[in-house]
């Protein structure tokens, strides 16, 4: 055992009752067991294959601070937060540290669609939350999904009955505030039953400078015929460590895409696992990362074909300047009988300086023949001819730069299929290209 | 159509080498210990330096464990269950003839590896090896005029004491990993190549490697110098008899080349790859790497897997030298239970080095079959280039294709580019050519071979008939 692990497990073993007490009543039905996983597997260590890029052990070592007790901070999420992505009007709503905030809107429109913290959850997404809870998010597999299991005591539930269709795009806001470092385990469940259609935005933000260790867990289930668009805006500062693993279970005929986009950070780490368990499916993966000083991203990904006739798309694109460290690890894993699986994955790189650093690892694992399964990965330099070409037309070396790495960005926002978020987000690589974005300053979404 | 009635004709052949030759071998006792060493050292009549760094790296091997991360499901091995020196040439030893014993030569003969000078016009050099000891090493008077040493390690320790002292371990350090431990511990015959400078090797030189004798292993070991401005063009070829328990073969190969110089190194592996019900086959575990000291130097690895029960090797550049280059190109096929790990890696340190890799998988059976390969630039490797490209063909439901490239980039004006595709052999292909009267399985020959020409293309020209063969033999009764 090592001395972050002591840490944590002191800190459970003296807080245990504390943590059950202020907790949500369904998350502590599988807390014990997850506890158990993490005293048995212990952090990931950098030996381990999924871990090599990142020093989980190094990032969990701070002492870090927890509110067991759910003291309520006070702050007003919505003076900070005006408004929304221009043109685009959604349901706004806060997660403060690991609390889901206690003013947020209840959303009511008959349909029985329910938003929010599960402690306010009607019964039917209670009893949704319990059939999913910890089912995907497997704690025995991953020490970090172990230990937020252990420790979370709220969840943010998006739940849409059957044949429904959330007709807004949903904005959560994930608020980091604290006076001192702090550490947050945040828990989101999405369940979309039976044909059910909806649209998620998620914000990472944290509004003071202090210290931020955050472990996100987010288990999402797509039952047949739904349709998920899901995108994840992390904004933070050098000195937040993010760790977030997503475990999202397709059923058949289902239409799944998940947005990741990394603009900025201190060290983040990214865990999606993707299982396609039904046919006729299909899955994006997208993923955008501009990182520089000293940060660290890393994506692993897995997309589990295990039954036939899928597709799946992924595309990670890494901008990396200064001492930036990027890492993308993306598995494609087609299981014996998943014949006419179509998949493709792309990672492309750019490194724009000396210490920059980047690895990647686009991996196929293929046990089924009549499939079509492709990956392409490259890291280089931004082409000579065409600064050159811009050069000649006038356009200043540095400003020619930026329209490159604009322009190798844009393969992915281009994915977005949410127009306004699309022209938000061209608008924010941009600003932080130009080095505007340096510091977040509450929502830029919003500015 | 030729190549069609090649395919067919080689295609009603199964592992042609499986036989065994009876001839009297002189083995040690099984198990491994100081003592194996000694006797091993002393058998082969070595200087007390090449004992030491035997004793060393076994001390080394005695601390390390067998590694288990590759995408294998390996047999256990019983290290004290093998015996580590087998002299199918004792007999000679004994009698003080100089013949060579008539059985020997058969055998090689069977394989299609003439030891008789007589065949001194075809322009191969050959250093045929059984078991542990080099049985001949053919053109070496020839080779000598040049200045050019090709002979058997054996010899190569006792003639050129010192060139072998310089360079062995400088590739591959016994510490490197688990089986080059044990290799270096105890190693028996390989070849040793020395090319002077600004010498081009007038012929290919070649050797052969055989297992014979039961419960044994080969712990071969080729040395390759080419010196400045020089080139050679090297072979390696395999084959095994069939056996119901695996055989282990863990060799190094070390290739160093120096400014301008070039080296071209191929093996066609074809050890026995167990039966249809994945019994026996040789378990494959060899470490190979080159490193390109001189500027502009090249190598270029070209390998055909098809043998082998287990697979898993790596042959690697360590490319140095400024500007130097380092080329990759892989054909395996893998059938029934055959498992393989295989691929390369790139490690750019000089200025405006590049590499390729291309990678053919064939899959076939039951057999599973993954690429690996690393590529990394180092922040001093400006205008580092690499291209990759690893392709998988799946024939059959039950096999499996993998593909773990890595690649680590600390450099900013690197281009590191990668590429692969898996898919099966598409019907329209195959329909274009039913249509054309040419039935499944000649058509299915017929495609295998046109995907792994862009690297069957790279060998000489006797190898490229035997890999051709090799491929159409290991796909009998995949198809269809």
């Amino acid at each position: 055992m090592t001395q972050s692990e002591k840490q944590y497990i002191d800190l459970y073993e003296e807080c245990r009752e504390v943590i059950k007490a202020n907790s949500a009543e369904a998350l502590n039905a599988p807390r014990e067991l997850a506890f158990k996983h993490f005293m048995s597997a212990g952090f990931p260590t950098l030996k381990k294959e999924e871990y090599k890029y990142t020093d989980v052990q190094k990032a969990f070592a701070p002492d870090y601070g927890l509110n067991f007790k759910r003291i309520d901070i006070p702050t007003d999420p919505f003076e900070v937060f005006r408004c929304n992505v221009p043109n685009l009007s959604t349901l706004l709503y806060f997660v403060v540290n690991d609390l889901c905030f206690k003013d947020n809107p209840t959303f009511n429109d008959g349909s029985g669609i329910y938003l929010g913290s599960i402690k306010q959850a009607p019964e039917r997404a209670k009893e949704a939350f319990t059939q999913h809870y910890t089912k995907h998010a497997d704690t025995a597999s991953d020490g970090i999904t172990a230990l937020n299991t252990a420790l979370a005591q709220d969840a943010f539930m998006v739940y849409v009955p059957r044949h429904q269709r959330l007709n807004k795009t949903l904005q959560v806001i994930n608020l980091l505030h604290a006076k001192t470092d702090l550490m947050v385990n945040r828990r989101v469940m999405i369940v979309l039953e039976e044909g059910a259609q909806a649209t998620l935005l998620f914000c990472d933000h944290a509004m003071d400078n202090v210290s931020f260790l955050a472990t996100q867990v987010t288990e999402i289930y797509c039952g047949n015929n739904s349709h998920l668009d899901m995108y994840e805006m992390e904004e933070n500062h050098t000195q937040c460590t993010r760790f977030s693993n997503t475990y999202v279970n397709v059923g058949a005929d289902c239409n799944v895409s998940i947005n990741n986009i990394t603009l900025y950070n201190g060290t983040t780490r990214n865990t999606t696992r993707v299982t396609l368990q039904g046919e006729h499916s299909e899955v994006t993966l997208n993923g955008c990362v501009i990182a520089d000083k000293n940060q660290k991203v890393d994506n692993n990904t897995l997309i589990e074909h295990q039954v036939p006739n899928c597709k799946s798309n992924e595309l990670y694109r890494y901008v990396l300047d200064d001492s930036a460290v990027g890492a993308f690890a993306g598995r494609i894993l087609v299981q014996p009988g998943a014949q006419k699986t179509v998949s493709e994955e792309n990672n492309a790189n750019l490194c724009a300086t000396k210490q920059a650093r980047m690895y990647s690892q686009p991996m196929l694992e293929i046990y089924a023949d009549d499939v079509k399964c492709s990956h392409g990965s490259t890291v280089g330099v931004l082409d000579e001819n065409a600064l050159f070409y811009m050069q000649q037309r006038g356009i200043p070396t540095e400003e020619a730069r930026m329209l490159l790495k604009h322009a190798f960005i844009s393969q992915v926002s281009e994915k977005i299929r949410l127009e306004p978020l699309r022209e938000r987000l061209n608008y924010l690589v941009n600003k932080r290209f130009r080095g505007q974005l340096d510091k977040c300053t509450g929502c830029s979404l919003c500015k | 159509m030729e190549t069609n009635q090649y395919v067919k004709e080689v295609a009603g052949e199964k592992y042609k080498y499986g036989f065994t030759t009876d001839i009297h071998t002189e083995i040690i006792e099984k198990g491994l210990n100081e003592q194996t060493i000694r006797t091993i050292s002393e058998k082969k009549g070595e200087p007390e330096w090449l004992l030491q760094f035997r004793l060393d790296a076994y001390k080394q091997w005695l601390d390390m464990k067998q590694p288990s991360w590759g995408h294998l499901k390996m047999p256990e091995i019983d290290y004290q269950a093998i015996s580590y020196y087998a002299d199918p040439t004792a007999k000679k030893k004994d009698n003080e003839n100089k013949e060579i014993d008539p059985e020997l030569i058969k055998t090689f003969d069977k394989l299609g590896i003439p030891l008789e000078e007589r065949l001194a016009l075809s322009g191969t050099a050959v250093d045929a090896v059984m078991d542990s000891v080099s049985v001949k090493t053919t053109q070496q008077e020839v080779l000598a005029e040049k200045g050019i040493i090709f002979c058997s390690f054996g010899e190569a320790v006792k003639n050129h004491p010192e060139l072998v002292k310089k360079y062995l371990g400088s590739v591959v350090p016994p510490k490197d990993n688990f089986f080059a431990a044990l290799n270096s511990a105890v190693f028996s015959d390989g070849s040793f190549v020395y090319i002077p400078k600004n010498t081009r090797c007038p012929m290919e030189l070649s050797t052969y490697f055989r297992i014979n004798a039961r419960m044994t292993g080969q712990f071969e070991r080729t040395l390759i110098v080419c010196d400045e401005g020089a080139y050679v063009s090297y072979l390696e070829g395999c084959t095994a008899p069939m056996r119901d328990e695996n055989q282990l073969h863990a060799a190094i190969v070390e290739i160093v080349v120096m400014d301008n110089a070039e080296v071209k190194y191929s093996t066609v592996q074809n050890w026995f790859p167990g039966d249809e019900n994945g019994q026996g086959g040789v378990l494959n575990l060899v470490t190979k790497r080159g490193h390109l000291r001189g500027v502009n130097s090249k190598l270029s690895w070209t390998q055909v897997e098809t043998g082998s029960a287990i697979t898993w090797k790596y042959p690697s550049c360590v490319l140095s030298g400024d500007g130097s280059q380092a080329e990759f190109y892989s054909v395996a096929l893998t059938n029934h239970y055959q498992q393989a790990d295989t691929g390369t890696k790139m490690i750019h340190l000089g200025k405006n080095t590049k590499s390729t890799i291309i990678s053919k998988g064939i899959s076939a059976g039951k057999s599973q079959n993954s690429y690996r390969g690393l590529v990394r630039v180092s922040p001093n490797a400006d205008g580092a280039r690499n291209y990759s490209s690893c392709d998988s063909l799946l024939l059959g439901s039950e096999c499996g294709a993998h593909t773990f490239p890595y690649m680590d980039v600390k450099n900013n004006n690197a281009v590191v580019e990668h590429e692969a595709t898996t898919s099966k052999i598409s019907e329209d292909q195959l329909f274009y050519c039913n249509q054309r009267g040419i039935s499944t399985e000649e058509a299915v020959g017929l495609i295998v071979n046109g995907y792994a020409k862009d690297v069957i293309n790279k060998l000489p020209m006797e190898f490229a008939v035997e890999a051709q063969k090799l491929l159409a033999v290991n796909l009998e009764g995949s198809v269809g």
